[in-house]
């Protein structure tokens, strides 16, 4: 499995609260059984309705790392959200805070999510507003994020953090190695046994 | 030494199979459940990695999330639609899974379904590829949303590589007034505590307005958990819990039934349970309740008016002016009286037997009024039929509202079912975010379904108990 240790390139400032996944991506495009082309649709109402969003933006078109505000993918448990910013392009997501489930899917598909106080998510925003072309780093095993001459102390779950750099990210191999285990577990449940 | 773990604890502990490399445990899955929008990518997974479905009798499929609730002929009008039914279709055929389709009369919204057939039990781990499987812990078990990769994993394995939340107990005490109903509750909490209050927490809800309520009740405010930011939220099982699940035909049933009910009653959380936070309120401080914002914890009981950008904690300004804007409100104003175009009642938060109840009581020998579009949307075609059999179908169409086939409809619109411009929408549904029911522009105030129907005739908010002789809960 492949080890993600760290992810390099520009930034994309978005640093807005309680950003659902039903604004990364609006329901009618869950109407597929793929996930192939859902990028194309990433904030496509926030897109139309305001014109000029930093998705359209085209300085921003090569950025690999989101810079986002509080509770980032809320509400639906759509995976159909980092699969869109995943196909989009974006490879990291720092932000001060994610919404569970949608943390949990990011680290099932290799995407790190970094927490990073309201201070240095602005400071980061605003060097990449400087210069869009400016390459962050976000380096998973030590949780850090570093633009020039700066790097800023993040954090990253430590669950999260073990299963990128160690590749156990993909850990459907994992799971399956514990079969033996599983099917004794299940045994001594009571229902698996019609509580006999 | 005593037992002081509360029933989270009990539960996950029995679930472990093993600690893994990341530190997270790898959990038993009792009950899955699975829908046509999160699974096609799922089962995909598996065929690209030539994998099974280890245990195709404890994962359970109905559709609902795309259905037309009107012209159900197939094939559907919407091609893409049509394609991921027959996608359900093939998936559970290949891979040995039951699914409910739309000839089969237990079909319906995944987490009415669940409950009905006596699917969901107590002291059970549940999953579903959505994140209102939090509804099932209304059971008094770990019911959580997941993810499309995790979905794979839980068909592959059953079982997920988890990290055990911490457990707040949130108590409401006393009685709930008259007109006041478990989605006010819900709607409350989430005022209090915040959208992002429960992450990291499982919801544990006690105290003596919980001990009243029905089975159903109950279900509402589980279900709502995630709105709270907590992906899970329960309800110890008690006699409540025993006398509904008794004779559903997936429980168990005679004597096992018997074993199975005590067993039920010794997972609850005992006096002296310990837990990481709790929280205590008030039910005479619940009012009806109703949205104004873009987020489930935007809201005012419905005597009141619009806070101050300035009354609300800094952090939160910027998303308060952004709400304002977007609904084109104002500060300081009444929600009391506010136009509305749509009204919706359904949705697994609200779609229930005791919703459509409530609804037809309110609505009993009056008009919806001229400028308002009303849907009534059963969430099973069981609650369908009972309401049928109750003759509330009858009052609907009497007063006005359509009376539709079983499904999501406007809960999300993802099928025929939307807003359209800016239309206003009364709905009894679970999230009013931006865009949600269908139009990217369309607004969205939450409330209970007595306040759903009430404003549906009235045309604009009103407060339900000057309409309707007030029941209560
Ligand atoms: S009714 Fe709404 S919240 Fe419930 S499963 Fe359907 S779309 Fe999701």
């Amino acid at each position: 499995m492949k080890k993600i240790v760290q992810v390099t390139g520009p930034g994309i400032p978005l640093l807005l609260d309680d950003i659902d996944t039903d604004r990364i991506i609006p329901a009618r495009y869950l109407r597929c059984v793929t996930f192939d082309g859902l990028g194309d649709h990433v904030f496509k109402d926030d897109r139309e309705q305001h014109g000029d969003h930093v998705f359209d933006r085209d300085h921003h078109k090569d950025a690999k790392i989101l810079i986002a505000g509080r509770n980032f993918g809320c509400g639906s448990s759509r995976e159909h959200a980092p699969q869109a910013l995943l196909r989009w392009g974006i490879e990291a997501i720092i932000a001060e805070s994610f919404a569970e489930i949608f943390h949990g899917n990011c680290t099932a598909l290799g995407i790190p999510c970094v927490h990073a106080t309201p201070q240095q998510l602005k400071h980061i925003a605003a060097a990449v507003e400087a210069d869009p072309s400016l390459h962050l780093t976000v380096c998973i095993e030590t949780s850090t994020v570093t633009h020039g001459d700066t790097k800023h102390d993040c954090h990253i779950h430590e669950g999260t953090r073990t299963a990128l750099v160690s590749g156990q990210w993909d850990y459907l191999g994992e799971l399956l190695e514990g079969e033996p285990e599983i099917r004794a577990t299940a045994g001594k449940l009571p229902y698996m046994t019609n509580f006999a | 030494m005593s037992d002081t773990r509360n029933l989270f604890n009990r539960v996950w502990d029995n679930h472990v199979v093993r600690e893994l490399a990341s530190g997270q445990s790898q959990i038993f899955i009792g009950q899955h459940l699975i829908h046509e929008v999160t699974s096609p990518q799922a089962f995909q997974m598996l065929r690209d990695r030539g994998l099974k479905v280890m245990y195709p009798e404890r994962t359970l499929a109905t559709v609902d999330h795309i259905i037309p609730t009107q012209n159900q002929a197939r094939p559907f009008a919407d091609d893409l639609a049509e394609e991921m039914m027959s996608a359900i279709e093939k998936n559970c055929d290949e891979f040995g899974i039951t699914l409910l389709d739309l000839k089969d009369h237990r079909q319906g919204v995944v987490h009415i379904v669940g409950p009905e057939l006596g699917v969901t039990q107590p002291g059970m781990t549940i999953v579903c590829g959505d994140s209102h499987t939090s509804t099932h812990g209304a059971f008094g078990s770990i019911a959580m949303g997941i993810g499309t990769s995790q979905v794979a994993a839980v068909l592959a394995t059953q079982t997920l590589p988890m990290s055990r939340p911490k457990v707040r107990r949130i108590e409401v005490n006393g009685e709930l007034g008259p007109g006041v109903f478990a989605k006010d509750v819900a709607l409350f909490i989430i005022r209090k505590l915040g959208v992002q209050g429960g992450v990291g927490y499982a919801y544990e809800y006690a105290g003596t307005v919980f001990d009243a309520m029905t089975m159903e009740e109950r279900m509402t405010v589980c279900n709502m958990s995630i709105e709270g930011g907590a992906r899970c939220g329960y309800v110890n099982p008690d006699q409540t819990t025993i006398d509904y699940i008794r004779g559903r035909p997936f429980a168990p049933q005679g004597a096992a039934f018997e074993r199975a009910a005590e067993y039920w009653l010794s997972l609850a959380s005992g006096p002296d349970a310990e837990y990481d936070d709790v929280v205590v309120f008030d039910a005479a401080d619940i009012e009806p309740t109703v949205t104004w914002g873009i987020n489930p914890g935007q809201s005012v009981g419905v005597n009141e008016e619009i806070g101050a950008v300035d009354s609300f904690p800094a952090s939160e300004r910027a998303g308060v002016r952004e709400a304002l804007d977007f609904m084109e409100l104002q500060e300081h104003q009444p929600i009391k009286g506010l136009k509305i175009d749509v009204a919706f009642v359904g949705s697994c938060t609200n779609g229930r037997i005791s919703d459509l109840r409530e609804a037809a009581r309110v609505a009993e020998g009056h008009r919806v009024a001229d400028h308002v579009r009303a849907l009534i949307v059963p969430g099973s075609q069981q609650v369908r039929q009972q309401a049928e059999e109750e003759g509330l179908d009858k009052i609907f169409e009497e007063a006005g509202f359509q009376w539709r086939a079983a499904g999501c409809s406007m809960c999300l619109a993802m099928n025929p079912d939307k807003l359209s411009g800016r239309e206003i929408c009364a709905s009894s549904s679970n999230r009013n975010f931006k865009g949600r029911q269908g139009s990217p522009t369309g607004r969205t105030l939450l409330m209970s379904p007595a306040m759903v129907a009430a404003a549906a005739i009235a045309g604009e908010v009103v407060d339900v108990r000057e309409i309707a002789a007030p029941v209560g809960v």
